[in-house]
C-alpha cells in the first residue's frame, strides 16, 4: 500500500472537515464537547503509540500509561511553581518525549527474553511503579508532590503565543480548547503520518515479522533485540509527547490519571478498532472516549425520563454500558471494527481464498 | 525480632488468600493458554454475597455456626455459577479469536462485575464481622488470631484437596490431559468443554473461598477489593510460573511473604527514605527481578513459546 499524499493524508474535504469540526462541535453540543474532542486527540496519540509496541510488534504491553505519565510530569514539573521552573514548550516537550523514550529502552531492556503473557505482567507491574512513585515522591524529599498532584502548570505557548487564552482574530473569536484543538490536531497527524510510513518501511515489516514468528525473523536476519527494543522506545517517545500535551492543556497532574484501569483502556482503543491499522486504531481512540462521554450525558436524563427518576447512579451505569459495550464488540468483531487488510485475510480465509490460495502453491510447485 | 515473627504471620496469611485466588489463575492459563482478567471481581463477589448471606441468616435467628458455614457455600456456589457462565458467554466464543480478544472480553467482564457490585452493593466500605469472638494468641511475642489461625489451616486443606483431585481423578487426569494437548486429549474421549467449564467452576470455587478469607481477616469488603488482590494473585501466579499448580500455591505465599517483611523492613532498610506505602512496588520489583532471571517463574518448566 503506497502512500499518496495527495488523496490519503491531504484530502481536501476531509481537510476542510477537521479544521471546522471544534466550531460545528462548539455550536451544535457546546464548549464542553470540544474539550472531550481535545482528549480524544490526545488519546488517539496514545493509542497510535501502543499500537507500534501492540499491533505491530505484537509484545503485549499493559503499562503503556506509564509513559503518558513520564511525560506528563516531566512537563508539570519543568513548567510549573512546583521548582520554580518555566522552561518553554520546545524545550520541555522533546524533553519530555526523549525521558519517556529512555523509560520504554529501560522496560525494554530487561524484558527482552520475556513472550506473551509474561511480558504483559512485568510492563504492568513497571506502569503500577511508575505511579506509586509518582504518589508517594513527596517525602522525605518533595519532588512529585504525592497524591495532591501538581497544580498551576504553565500553559502550552510557543514564543508569546499561548494556547491558553483566547484570541481574536479577524473578528473571530477562538478560545483555548479550538486552539489546544488544533495544535493537538497537528501532532496527531504527525504521529499518523509516522505510523503510516513505519508501517510499510523496513522497520516496520521487521515488526510485523517478529509478530509472526520470532524465531522465523531472526532467522531472516533481523536483528530482534534492536528492533523489539526501537518499538518499545518509539511507543513510549508518542506517550511521552502526548503526555507533556496533556500536563499543558489540563494545567494539573496527579498520580491518579495513570492508574493501570488507563492503561487498560488504551490497550481496548487499539484491540477494539482493529490492531495494527492506522484507521481502526483512531476509530477506536473516537469511540471510546465519545461513547463514555454520551452516556454520562444520557444516562441520568433517559432514566429520568423513563421512569420519572434516576434508579441507577449514572456514572456506574456508564461503565457497566462500556463494560458490555467491550465484550459484544469483540464476540461480534474479534479482530476488532476495523481490522487491517492483511488480518481481515486471515480471519475471513472463506473456501474460496483458500481453494485460490492453494491453486496458487500448486502453480509454484508445478 | 518480634516484628519479624508478626510480619511472617502476616504474610502467610496474606500468602494463603493469594496462593488460593492465584490457584484460579493458574488453572485457567494452564488449560486455556488465557488471562482471566475477571478472576479478581469474581473473588469481590464471593466476599459480596457472603456478607450478604451472612447478614440475612444472622437476622432469621440461625445459628452462628451454621450461618456462616450455609454463607459460605452461598458464595461458593454464587461464585461457581458466575465462573460457568463467564467462561460460556466471555470466553468460549472466541476460543480460536486472537490470543487479545478474549483478554478484551475478560476486562469487560471485570467492569461490567465491578459497577453491577457497586449498583447493589454502594460505593460504601461494608463491615463484615464474624459472629465469633476472635480471640488472639501470643507466639513468641507476635499476635496471631483465631480467624488467622483459620485461614492458615483451611487453604492448606482445600489446595491438599485440588492436588488429590487434580492427580487422583478422573476428573484431574482429563484437565491435565487438555493441558497437555487438547487435541490429542479430544481424540482419547475427553470432553474438552465440560473439563474446561470445571476449571472455570473449580477456580471461582476457591476465589469465593478467598473472598470469604480475606474480608473476615480485615473484616471490610468493598466492591474495589477484587481489583488489586486479582492483580497481585496473578503476580503471584506468574512469581511460581504460570500454569503449574504448586507454583501457584508457592508463589501466592512467597509474595505474601515479601510483601508483609518488604513492608515491615523498607523503612529501616533505605534509612527512613522510603516508608512502607512501598509495600506493592515491592511486589513488582521482586516479580521483575524474578522473571528477567527466570522467564518461565520459579517452578515453571522450561515453556515452549507461547505467544
Amino acid at each position: 500500500m503506497k502512500i499518496n499524499l495527495n488523496s490519503k493524508l491531504f484530502n481536501a474535504p476531509i481537510a476542510i472537515a477537521l479544521l471546522a469540526l471544534p466550531f460545528i462541535i462548539d455550536a451544535l453540543f457546546g464548549h464542553g464537547w470540544v474539550r472531550i474532542a481535545d482528549f480524544a486527540l490526545l488519546y488517539i496519540m496514545l493509542a497510535l503509540g501502543l499500537n507500534i509496541v501492540v499491533g505491530y510488534a505484537g509484545l503485549l504491553d499493559l503499562g503503556y500509561i506509564a509513559f503518558f505519565a513520564v511525560g506528563a510530569y516531566t512537563y508539570a514539573l519543568l513548567g510549573s511553581p512546583q521548582f520554580g521552573l518555566h522552561w518553554p514548550m520546545y524545550v520541555v516537550l522533546p524533553l519530555g518525549a526523549l525521558i519517556a523514550c529512555g523509560f520504554g529502552v529501560l522496560l525494554g531492556a530487561p524484558t527482552l527474553k520475556l513472550r506473551g503473557d509474561y511480558l504483559a505482567i512485568v510492563t504492568l507491574g513497571f506502569g503500577e511503579i511508575i505511579r506509586i512513585f509518582l504518589n508517594n515522591l513527596n517525602a522525605p524529599v518533595n519532588i512529585t508532590n504525592g497524591p495532591q498532584g501538581i497544580s498551576a502548570i504553565d500553559p502550552l505557548q510557543v514564543g508569546g503565543f499561548s494556547f491558553g487564552g483566547s484570541h481574536e482574530w479577524m473578528g473571530l473569536r477562538v478560545d483555548d480548547v479550538h486552539l489546544h484543538y488544533y495544535l493537538f490536531l497537528g501532532f496527531t497527524l504527525l504521529v499518523i503520518f509516522i505510523s503510516r510510513r513505519l508501517e510499510d518501511s523496513r522497520i516496520g515489516r521487521a515488526w510485523v515479522a517478529i509478530r509472526e514468528d520470532e524465531v522465523a525473523a531472526s532467522a531472516m536476519g533481523i536483528n530482534t533485540r534492536n528492533i523489539k527494543l526501537l518499538a518499545f522506545a518509539m511507543g513510549a517517545t508518542f506517550g511521552g509527547i502526548s503526555g507533556g500535551l496533556f500536563a499543558g492543556f489540563q494545567g494539573f497532574v496527579s498520580p491518579e490519571s495513570f492508574s493501570l484501569m488507563e492503561s487498560i483502556m488504551v490497550l481496548c482503543m487499539v484491540v477494539l478498532g482493529g490492531m495494527g491499522n492506522v484507521g481502526g486504531v483512531v476509530l477506536g481512540g473516537v469511540l471510546l472516549v465519545a461513547l463514555p462521554e454520551l452516556f454520562r450525558h444520557a444516562a441520568g436524563p433517559v432514566q429520568q425520563a423513563l421512569l420519572g427518576k434516576v434508579v441507577v447512579d449514572p456514572e456506574s451505569l456508564r461503565m457497566l454500558m462500556f463494560g458490555l459495550a467491550l465484550i459484544l464488540v469483540m464476540l461480534w468483531r474479534p479482530a476488532g471494527l476495523w481490522p487491517s487488510t492483511q488480518r481481515r485475510r486471515e480471519f475471513n480465509a472463506d473456501d474460496s481464498v483458500l481453494q485460490q490460495e492453494q491453486e496458487t502453491v500448486y502453480d509454484a510447485s508445478k | 525480632m518480634e516484628i519479624f515473627f508478626q510480619q511472617i504471620i502476616n504474610g502467610l496469611v496474606q500468602g494463603s488468600v493469594y496462593a488460593l485466588v492465584a490457584l484460579g489463575y493458574t488453572m485457567v492459563y494452564g488449560i486455556l493458554g488465557l488471562i482471566n482478567f475477571a478472576h479478581g471481581e469474581v473473588v469481590m463477589i464471593g466476599a459480596m454475597v457472603a456478607l450478604a448471606a451472612l447478614q440475612a441468616l444472622l437476622a432469621a435467628a440461625i445459628a452462628p455456626v451454621l450461618a456462616v458455614l450455609l454463607s459460605l457455600m452461598a458464595a461458593v456456589a454464587v461464585c461457581m455459577a458466575l465462573g460457568y457462565g463467564i467462561e460460556r458467554i466471555a470466553y468460549r466464543p472466541l476460543r480460536n479469536a486472537p490470543r487479545l480478544a478474549p483478554l478484551i472480553t475478560a476486562i469487560g467482564v471485570s467492569i461490567v462485575l465491578q459497577n453491577l457490585a457497586m449498583m447493589i452493593w454502594g460505593r460504601e466500605y461494608h463491615s463484615f464481622t464474624l459472629p465469633f469472638t476472635n480471640d488472639s494468641h501470643h507466639l513468641g511475642g507476635a499476635v496471631m488470631n483465631d480467624v488467622q489461625i483459620v485461614i492458615v489451616i483451611v487453604a492448606l486443606l482445600i489446595m491438599a484437596g485440588l492436588m488429590w483431585l487434580v492427580h487422583h481423578t478422573r476428573t484431574g487426569r482429563a484437565m491435565r490431559a487438555v493441558a497437555e494437548n487438547p487435541a490429542a486429549a479430544t481424540l482419547m474421549g475427553v470432553d474438552i468443554n465440560r473439563v474446561i467449564s470445571v476449571t472455570f467452576m473449580l477456580g471461582s470455587a476457591l476465589a469465593a473461598i478467598a473472598g470469604f478469607m480475606v474480608s473476615a481477616n480485615y473484616g471490610i469488603v468493598h466492591y474495589y477489593m477484587g481489583f488489586m488482590l486479582g492483580l497481585k494473585a496473578f503476580t503471584a501466579a506468574v512469581l511460581g510460573g504460570i500454569g503449574n499448580l504448586r507454583g501457584a500455591m508457592v508463589g501466592g505465599v512467597l509474595l505474601g511473604l515479601i510483601e508483609s517483611l518488604g513492608a515491615g523492613y523498607i523503612g529501616d532498610l533505605t534509612g527512613g527514605f522510603l516508608g512502607s506505602h512501598y509495600q506493592d512496588v515491592f511486589a513488582f520489583f521482586v516479580l521483575i527481578a524474578v522473571l528477567v532471571f527466570r522467564p518461565s517463574g520459579l517452578l515453571g518448566e522450561k515453556l515452549a513459546e507461547r505467544a
